[in-house]
């Protein structure tokens, strides 16, 4: 089976004064379909960097990546425009939502630039809130939803347009211990149908439900582990009950 | 893939909702309501100034145009006078040099003329029953109907024979037709000038006013010689005079070469020496109409100018807020490129949101354009004409001006890097 990514001596050097920051060093790696994979390392350790590359967000200073076989490296802005609709689906530690827009249309957003028709995008939209347990909130607004429900729109969003790998940075970053447990358990699910999870922490506690963890730190890919996954459900379940009404 | 929803299999298609984009750049525009009005404010007022001034001026031009028109086509008219009188017009009791026979003579002898018909006019009380009215009473021959293009509106115009015979019949214009006997039918019925009985065998057509504002159905018409043996006689040294020669020159003609034959004739029949200058002054109606043509235009260049001014800062204000709300939705910005919208959606998306900002602004102001030349009209009484093209040009500038001034911020957005979009505060 071909890996979901592929890289091969991956670098991304950025201008800074004089010179140049390193912010990725020949990375080399391979992640297969499906996985749930975390990448940890000390703050300005490239984490973030190597996720945008991954993303298709920005391209390398040096060395390749492929996605699903595909060289990314040499893609027109317009196709990596389409992969990321296509293959990709971010969320980002500050969920990143349309405050005018209500759920629904959050989700539907990703939907509008792959020109499907309206009634099949609500339908669509409708059914990613429903599987990320925001069935009752379709109308809701940012503003109307709790920090752990706004990350769950986001999941929505990300998970509509059926991609290949889901992006996360921090997504648990600015949620307190209950409710980034219960979007680790969302993850957890997720994963289980099928869905490859990338998900940038600094938080150990926040790592161990994935089943690989790649340790970056100046740069430099460390150490890259597989591990036996916690389960989030388990330990959502084993808090205080006083946390509960959260 | 996965199994959590369907796999999509409208893949091929990435053609953007257009509705939907209409409704995205409307709610963003709302999201802004008072900032997005004040800014459209400056296109609103261009737009609605130039909308009902040019309404004004239309309207004016219009009913210039219909009062030149209402004087009659192709239409010379011979003052008594030399042109060192320059636009000293002869009153009702001045004298006049020429004569009915300098009609008959141009009518005669110059080719291009179709009619010469002179006249006479002269104040008088006409008096029916006992209602009486101060008005013109024109003395004439019937070609002069046609030279002027006057017709009756209920009765009939006197003959020839009418005219030569010294009958005392008149024909009524519609003020004074109005002020005698109201709504009842004039004709067949008597009216009296300087206490001579004439019978009114017709009543004239409406014509209005004429250019310099003067009420031209507030006349009588009575054969030439009638009025000089019964009415106007006694008062004239000179029973053959005449004020005015109106002549009508035929359709397709040279007006100018009629004007210079006529000079020339004049010259001939007035015995004026070669160093003398000339013994009447030549009015060619269709002169004032070029004028007057020449000054709406230079009016409309004005108009153009203004609107040009008004919507170019019009359009800097929508760029400026354009500018402003492409920093302020950076991170939206980059959360759309992230999730998949391409270079030309982000650009499509602002592009679309000036566009609508700039023609709601001037379509707000053509219906105030509108609102305001009908107001113009009904209280000030202002002859107005709002037209289509003007409108269609108000609305398609307005548009293109959110174009122009929108592309440089919706460029700007469409290239912004998605990353450091993503991470702006
Ligand atoms: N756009 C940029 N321009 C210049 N330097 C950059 C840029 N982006 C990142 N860097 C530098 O690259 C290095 C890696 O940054 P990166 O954001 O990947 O770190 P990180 O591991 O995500 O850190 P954190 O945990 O704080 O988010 C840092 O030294 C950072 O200063
Ligand atoms: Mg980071």
């Amino acid at each position: 089976m071909t890996a979901l990514i592929e890289t091969t001596g991956l670098t991304k050097h950025y201008p800074a004064g004089d010179g140049v920051v390193a912010a990725l060093q020949d990375v080399t790696l391979a992640i297969a379909p499906g996985r749930f994979v975390a990448a940890m390392g000390p703050s300005g350790s490239g984490k973030s960097t190597f996720l945008n590359l991954i993303g298709c967000l920005d391209r390398p200073t040096r060395g390749s990546y492929g996605l699903m076989g595909e060289d990314v490296g040499a893609l027109s802005h317009d196709r990596l425009a389409d992969l990321r609709s296509r293959r990709l689906g971010f969320v980002f530690q500050s969920f990143n939502l349309l405050p005018r827009a209500d759920a629904l249309a959050n989700v539907e957003l990703p939907l509008i630039y792959r020109g499907m028709p309206k009634r099949l995008r609500r339908e669509r939209a409708a059914a990613a809130l429903a599987a990320v347990g925001l069935g009752d909130r379709m109308h809701h607004r940012p503003t109307q939803l709790s920090g752990g429900q706004q990350q769950r729109v986001a999941i929505a969003r990300a998970i509509v347009g059926s991609p290949d790998l889901i992006l996360a940075d921090e997504p648990t970053g600015a949620l307190d211990t209950r409710t980034g447990l219960s979007i680790m358990a969302l993850f957890q699910a997720l994963n289980r149908e099928g869905v490859g999870i990338l998900m940038v922490t600094h938080d150990p506690d926040v790592a161990r439900f994935a089943e690989r963890v790649l340790r970056f730190r100046d740069g430099r890919l460390i150490a890259d582990e597989t591990q036996s996954a916690a389960s989030a459900e388990a330990a959502l379940a084993a808090l205080p009950e006083a946390d509960a009404a959260a | 893939m996965n199994a959590l929803l369907p796999p999509i299999t409208t893949a091929a298609r990435r053609g953007i909702d257009v509705l939907e984009a209409l409704r995205g750049a409307l709610s963003a525009l709302s999201a802004n309501l008072l900032r997005s009005i004040l800014t459209a404010l400056g296109i609103f007022i261009g737009v609605a100034a130039v909308i009902a001034t040019v309404a004004v001026g239309e309207g004016a031009r219009r009913q210039v145009l219909a009062q030149i028109q209402s004087l009659g086509a192709n239409l010379l008219i011979v003052w008594g006078g030399s042109a060192t009188m320059g636009g000293v017009r002869l009153g009702a009791g001045g004298r006049s040099n020429l004569a009915w026979d300098d009609a008959v003579a141009i009518a005669r002898e110059i080719p291009e003329v179709q009619v010469a018909a002179g006249s006479i006019r002269q104040t008088f009380q006409v008096v029916a029953g006992n209602q009486n009215w101060s008005t013109t009473v024109l003395a004439t021959e019937p070609d002069y109907f046609i030279a002027h293009e006057w017709v009756a509106d209920s009765g009939r115009l006197f003959s020839p024979e009418e005219a030569a015979g010294g009958r005392k019949v008149v024909i009524l214009g519609a003020t004074v037709a109005e002020m005698l006997f109201a709504e009842e039918d004039p004709v067949g019925r008597e009216i009296r000038i300087r206490q001579t009985p004439f019978e009114v065998i017709g009543v004239m057509a409406r014509k209005g006013q004429n250019p310099t504002g003067q009420d031209q159905d507030d006349t009588v018409f009575v054969p030439y010689w009638t009025a000089r043996r019964s009415v106007m006689g006694a008062s004239r040294a000179n029973a053959r005079q005449v004020g005015v020669i109106s002549v009508k020159v035929h359709e397709g003609e040279n007006m100018a070469a009629a004007e210079e034959a006529i000079r020339v004739l004049m010259r001939q029949r007035h015995r004026v020496a070669a160093n003398e200058p000339d013994s009447v002054s030549i009015r060619n109606l269709s002169d004032i109409q070029a004028t007057r043509d020449a000054s709406a235009r230079t009016l409309s260049t004005l108009l153009a100018s203004v609107a040009a001014v008004s919507l170019l800062v019009g359009g800097i204000g929508v760029m400026n807020i354009m500018l402003v709300s492409v920093t302020e939705r950076t991170r939206e910005i980059g959360l759309r490129l992230a999730i998949g919208a391409r270079r030309r959606d982000v650009l499509a998306q602002f592009l679309l949101e000036a566009v609508m900002l700039a023609l709601l602004g001037g379509a707000a102001g053509v219906l105030a354009g509108i609102a305001l030349s009908h107001i113009l009209a009904d209280v000030a009484g202002w002859p107005v004409l709002v037209r289509a093209d003007a409108v269609l040009i108000a609305v398609g500038v307005s548009a293109l001006t959110g174009l122009c001034f929108g592309f440089w911020p919706a460029r700007r957005a469409a290239h912004l890097d998605p990353i450091t979009a993503l991470r702006h505060e």
